[in-house]
């Protein structure tokens, strides 16, 4: 087992749609999420977190030790068990305190040791709070969302059946390029025991989960650029809004919207503070 | 109590904030202003340890007051420790939280482009060791403060609201609301704090704002309720 991370990070993902819906707004008939306010797509913490854990859902799926406890979709009931039968769980332990219950639920299942969880109990404990900490992702420029319709040439109740055909709607934003901004904390890690290797991972998972995630909605999705700043303590060097301004995003599209990636240009500086080491993960 | 002389002040800034109201948590509605509470939060994020106490002076309202709702996919329930314990035992239980099954949908009215700045200061508690000096205490938070340095990230009320964080060590901004008419205004009744030595008694005050200046102690003053 490797070391539990003795650094502070932040990170800053780029990401971008085509023509297809990032995140959709529940309170807006699905249309894609915007700050009305300024115009720029949103896309939640939540939904990059339900990312993550399915793919780590899906290339980690019956490993112990990796087990998602907040799953998505079909569940395979037979998996978990796995998980918390390899622990050598001691049969004398009658009555575990609460803080055995919440290690063995973070040895146990990856989204709480990077995200934490609740667990009830009756005094206010079984709380842990996970290491990794997302903020909403915003667009770079404004989106503009549009609603397109289709037909379906068949038809689910048989009262519509001389209509021959129906009408749905997708909603997609023609391009965005998004920016997401997150946090980890070595102090939480060492709580939830979030190790060397579970960072990798979550590295992985950030360039990877739009690979697994293609669907109708989604349209094209991409990691474009991962950028990680590591601190050379646990306490950090430097505040997090000075190492994420060293990442510009300049629109080249001039007079156009931007429908690429290619009409974007990412600046990174260089000139780092003292203790902060930059990694371009991708 | 120690004088003032060791207070501290901290601009804090960020794109959302949420600062629950405790009436109204299943779809969430913020209060207009940071409470003395998450305020507290946001300075143990940064620095704390058992022999000191973080007190919340007064809370400078910067930018104007503006609200954004966010309805989101949530769980409706909490992991029952039962289930967990029964696992734990080597019982054989579905561990997992199914999204599709035990998803709500819930509303969030959430505050935008807030920033505030924070006047506190501490005081020792019965934990202070004989040697622990108030000097070392407050020369580590504001080290901590000037560097960006912190404990974990501090966030607005819910973690997705991340804190940005600024030692003030000259004169602090002025208020949008300074010196306008609605910078005077009656927020009423606010949590003030959750007192953990009494069963997690809450404390409520009479929030009061002048010139965009959220005096707390002064509130508490004319009477804290819980």
């Amino acid at each position: 087992m490797s070391e539990i991370i003795k650094n502070r990070y932040e990170f800053v993902l780029l990401f971008d749609v085509e023509n297809g819906n990032p995140n959709g707004d529940p309170d807006m008939g699905n249309m894609p999420r915007v700050d009305p306010q300024t115009g720029n797509g949103i896309v939640t913490d939540v939904c990059l977190k339900r990312k993550i854990r399915d793919y780590v859902d899906l290339v980690k799926s019956g490993n112990a030790g990796y087990d998602i406890y907040v799953k998505s979709g079909a569940v395979l009931n037979d998996q978990h068990k796995k998980a918390y039968d390899y622990l050598g769980i001691k049969p004398d332990s009658k009555k575990p305190k609460d803080e055995e219950l919440t290690k063995f639920m973070c040895q146990n299942f990856y989204d709480i040791r990077a995200f934490g969880a609740v667990m009830t109990t009756e005094v206010n404990c079984g709380q842990v709070r996970g290491p990794v900490q997302f903020s909403f992702a915003r667009s770079i420029d404004r989106i503009f969302q549009q609603e397109i319709t289709v037909t379906r040439c068949a038809v689910t109740n048989e009262k519509d059946a001389e209509k021959g055909q129906t009408m749905g709607k997708k909603q997609i934003v023609p391009y965005g390029l998004y920016r997401a901004e997150g946090y980890i904390s070595a102090h939480l890690a060492k709580k939830t025991e979030f190790r060397e290797d579970d960072l990798e991972l979550l590295w992985d998972s950030l360039i990877n989960m739009f690979e697994h995630d293609h669907s109708a909605a989604r349209g094209k999705m991409s990691a474009r650029k991962l950028i990680v700043f590591k601190h050379n303590s646990e306490l950090g060097c430097c505040q997090s809004h000075i190492l994420f301004d060293k990442v510009k995003v300049e629109d080249l599209s001039h007079d156009l919207p931007p429908r690429s990636f290619g009409d974007y240009k990412v600046i990174i500086s260089g000139d780092m503070p003292n203790g902060i080491e930059l990694i371009e993960k991708l | 109590m120690i004088g003032i002389a060791f207070g501290i002040k901290l601009k804090v800034w960020g794109d959302y904030a949420c600062f629950t109201r405790p009436e109204m948590k299943v779809e969430r509605v913020s209060y207009d202003v940071i409470t003395p509470s998450a305020a507290r939060g946001i300075l143990e994020a940064i620095y704390w340890k058992p022999a000191i106490c973080w007190k919340i002076d007064r809370i400078h309202v910067l930018n104007p007051i503006k609200f954004d709702n966010i309805r989101r996919n949530e769980r409706s329930g909490k992991i029952p420790a039962g289930k967990v314990k029964t696992a734990f035992k080597g019982g054989d239980v579905a561990l997992y939280q199914d999204s599709t099954e035990d998803t709500v949908q819930r509303a969030s009215l959430v505050l935008r482009d807030v920033s505030y700045i924070i006047e506190a200061h501490f005081e020792m508690t019965n934990c202070a060791g004989p040697d622990e000096t108030v000097e070392k205490h407050y020369n580590i938070a504001l080290r901590r403060m000037r560097k960006g340095q912190c404990f974990h990230h501090p966030y607005f009320g819910c973690r997705e609201f991340p804190v940005q964080f600024e030692l003030i060590e000259e004169e602090a901004p002025a208020s949008y609301y300074h010196g306008k008419k609605e910078g005077e205004k009656d927020l009423g009744f606010m949590l003030y704090d959750i007192d953990f030595s009494d069963e997690m008694k809450a404390v409520f005050f009479r929030a009061h704002m002048v010139d965009g200046i959220i005096d707390v102690q002064k509130c508490l003053c004319n009477g804290g309720v819980s």
